[in-house]
């Protein structure tokens, strides 16, 4: 899957930033450390936009594009933020049975982004997994820790409402 | 040297031990495909044509990465082989558009050739899925037309080469692709324009700019009077795209193919690169004399120019202020020549034919425009230049030698030597010793700064002034010197830099030569050979004898660096990020 690149606004802080400093500045003598810092930029921002890939850029000595290209091979690094409330749905088989793709595709329509994206106003964010464990309340999907079982179409807008302020 | 024994389709060999099976069957006159290899730049073995088969080895292994070992038996031609090649040939073309009939690598294709030589019958026998990628024609030097990227990643390796990696692979299995960091334009990365991944890549998926329909529009205007000119180094590669062996010398063919073409004028850049070393060698001695920023650095190749701009924002002062020889060609004809011939500027139409894609983004620069109007309003490559020649029915081979007009087909060797590494700095040294001195030079060769490596560094006692000179071409090379510059290490007065590799006779906007002339012939050497060849017979080598340059100083500018002289011939540079 080609990955979205986010136009939500960047908002790291000067924490974030001074967190991911120290990182580098531990590991920038050696290059080939880059897959860890780039994990762990996106423990310290929840994903890897544009101006912290620069700043890895930049701190490890690598070129941009070599980031980059990176980020967008690993499955694990997100060009996109987790939205406020971060909803995932679980794709496992016996939530797929159950016609868990229908409820992926409502909330897609619903909210206009898709997996893996995040709504322009960092509200939303859509996110696919595989198995979260309540195969008994397939489809399941969650938001934040939240878990929603036996989920049918219908129920998607309630469910959203729920959120939206 | 240890060797070990091998066969390869039965010939007992004995190659060192270590190379590679590709570089052992050339040894014995036997070629194997290659398309993604790039001797030294990019050996990954990733597209799978050079496959052989190696007796007791599982599967068909890649020559171009596999070394050889005692004993080894290779077989470069079976069956097997070729059945393998022409598969991969045919799921390379599944995802590839195959559109050869309008594209400007037909007939120069490394892909197309390659199907032609293993008989590929049907380009659709694995049709499947496919994804329409957008052109990027936002650069001013050239398109990316990723649907015919076979993802060798040559051009990734020539811009690494480069010390610029703005491209690169990205995303996943089928959904790779290259292009810039967020997929950017390539426009707004920090890219050169330097086209190395051009003259690297194997089909049509990165091209120049074409800008033959504005020339051909402009010879057509009756009220336009078009003046062509063309770069030291076309006379020693145009003929490639003709078919002529790599460094045949066809000024001549060049001049009177140009002439059929319609231009109203048919000068020499060299005239200009003479004209360059009278200010640049006057202002390296002003700056030595009166304490200026040193090392000067050379300021002609506009791939260079725009990697300092770039990347050592902060030593753009050690750049001369000198236009380049296209720039200061172009601004002589609008002020001088206009002048002489009563004709308003803004009727002139001057074409650059020049050895580099970077001076199609070197005409768009700010504060090149001496008379109001742009120095130079277009520059075609070499390869465009054939194009044209090509189309307009003009039988290269058998053209006649001819002359270039007067007064600016007038030139010295010092001029013509500026195509190669090593050529402004050794012109330079010409007029400045010369003038520091105040004795005529008898031994014109500077013979130190010559040749393909990648830097070089002399040092000359001129009039008991110690000068310590260095030259790099390529930009990673030239990283090297400005690095020395930064941390202060650098004890050199003069530094010549050109963006490519062996300078303009290996430029970006070339004659196309395939991998496996770049991976076993020294193209840039005999390229830049012709040049000296050319050099060596001109009575006149120093630039300050040219007597149009005499003409035009007596008449028009004064002295070098004199108040005029900076009005038309010099420039400004422009700090820009690496960043957008």
């Amino acid at each position: 899957m080609l990955k979205k690149i986010s136009s939500v606004p960047f908002r790291g802080t000067p924490e974030q930033e001074q967190q991911l400093q120290t990182v580098i500045d531990a590991c920038k003598s050696d290059k080939s450390q880059l897959m860890h810092v780039m994990q762990e930029a996106q423990e310290i921002y929840g994903y890897l936009p544009y101006e912290v890939q620069v700043m890895i850029a930049e701190g490890m000595d690598v070129p941009l594009e070599k980031v980059y290209g990176v980020s967008t091979f690993y499955a694990q690094f997100s060009l996109s933020p987790k939205g406020e409330h971060n909803i995932s749905v679980c794709l496992g088989t016996a939530c797929y049975v159950k016609g868990s793709q229908q409820i992926l595709d409502k909330l897609t329509e619903e909210l206009g982004i898709g997996p893996g994206e995040c709504t322009a106003d960092g509200a939303f964010s859509i996110e696919a997994c595989r198995c979260v464990g309540a195969c008994g309340l397939a489809p399941v999907l969650t938001v934040n820790d939240e878990v929603y079982g036996k989920v049918t179409e219908k129920d998607v807008p309630t469910i959203l409402a729920k959120y939206q302020h | 040297m240890e060797t070990v024994n091998i066969q390869i389709n039965g010939m007992p060999l004995r190659v060192p031990k270590g190379i590679s099976i590709l570089e052992a069957a050339r040894s014995a006159g036997i070629e194997i495909p290659t398309l993604c290899y790039l001797k030294d730049i990019n050996e990954i073995g990733a597209c799978r044509i050079c496959m052989v088969e190696v007796k007791g080895a599982k599967s068909l292994v890649t020559a171009c990465v596999y070394p050889v070992n005692e004993g080894m038996e290779i077989f470069t031609n079976t069956e097997k082989v070729r059945h393998s090649r022409k598969m991969t040939l045919e799921l390379i073309l599944s995802t590839h558009d195959k559109k050869c009939l309008s594209c400007v690598r037909s007939g120069n294709c490394e892909l197309q050739m390659l199907c032609k030589e293993f008989g590929v019958d049907d380009e659709n026998a694995f049709a499947g899925e496919t994804i329409h990628y957008a052109f990027d024609d936002s650069a001013a030097h050239m398109v990316r037309d990723n649907n015919k990227c076979i993802l060798c990643r040559r051009c990734v390796a020539a811009c690494d080469m480069q010390g610029i990696s703005v491209i690169g692979a990205n995303a996943r299995g089928f959904d790779t692709h290259i292009s810039s960091a967020f997929d950017k334009d390539l426009a707004t990365v920090s890219c050169i324009s330097c086209g190395q991944c051009i003259v690297n890549c194997p089909t049509g998926a990165i091209v120049e700019k074409d800008d033959t329909d504005k020339v051909l529009a402009a010879i057509n205007d009756p009220t336009k009077f078009v003046i062509v000119n063309t770069a030291p180094s076309i006379r020693a590669t145009l003929g490639e795209a003709f078919g002529m062996s790599i460094g045949t010398n066809v000024e001549g063919k060049m001049v009177a193919a140009l002439r059929r073409l319609g231009f109203d004028k048919v000068f020499d850049t060299d005239f200009a690169a003479d004209l360059t070393i009278m200010e640049e060698a006057n202002e390296f001695l002003e700056r030595v004399q009166n304490g200026g920023v040193l090392p000067m650095i050379t300021s002609c190749s506009p791939g260079w120019v725009k990697y300092c701009e770039h990347y050592y924002p902060e030593l753009l002062g050690h750049l001369s202020s000198c236009k380049s020889p296209q720039q200061m060609f172009g601004a002589v004809m609008k002020t001088w020549y206009a002048q002489k011939l009563g004709m308003d500027p803004k009727d002139m139409v001057v074409v650059g034919v020049m050895p580099c894609t970077a001076k199609k983004f070197e005409t768009k620069r700010p504060n090149e425009a001496a008379s109001g109007y742009p120095d130079v309003d277009i520059a075609i490559t070499t390869r465009e230049l054939a194009r044209m020649i090509e189309s307009a029915g003009i039988y290269f081979r058998h053209l006649p030698d001819e002359e270039f007009d007067s007064p600016f087909g007038e030139s010295t060797g010092a001029g013509t030597i500026f195509g190669a590494t090593g050529g402004v700095m050794e012109a330079a040294l010409r007029t400045a010793v010369e003038k520091l001195t105040g004795e005529p030079l008898e031994n014109v060769d500077f013979k130190e700064v010559r040749g393909m490596e990648n830097i070089k560094e002399a040092e000359y006692d001129v009039a008991g002034t110690k000068i310590k000179v260095a030259v790099a071409s390529g930009t990673k090379n030239a990283k090297v010197l400005l690095d020395k510059i930064k941390d202060g290490t650098a004890d050199y007065q003069f530094i010549e830099i050109m963006g490519c590799p062996g300078g303009c006779i290996n430029g970006g906007g070339q004659p196309i030569q395939h991998a496996v002339v770049r991976n076993f012939v020294d193209l840039k050497a005999k390229r830049a050979e012709a040049l000296y060849a050319s050099d060596a017979q001109n009575k006149k080598r120093k630039s300050h004898e040219n007597s149009a340059i005499k003409e035009l100083y007596a008449d028009f500018l004064g002295e070098p660096g004199s108040h005029k002289a900076h009005e038309v011939l010099h420039t400004s540079y422009v700090a820009r990020k690496k960043y957008e």
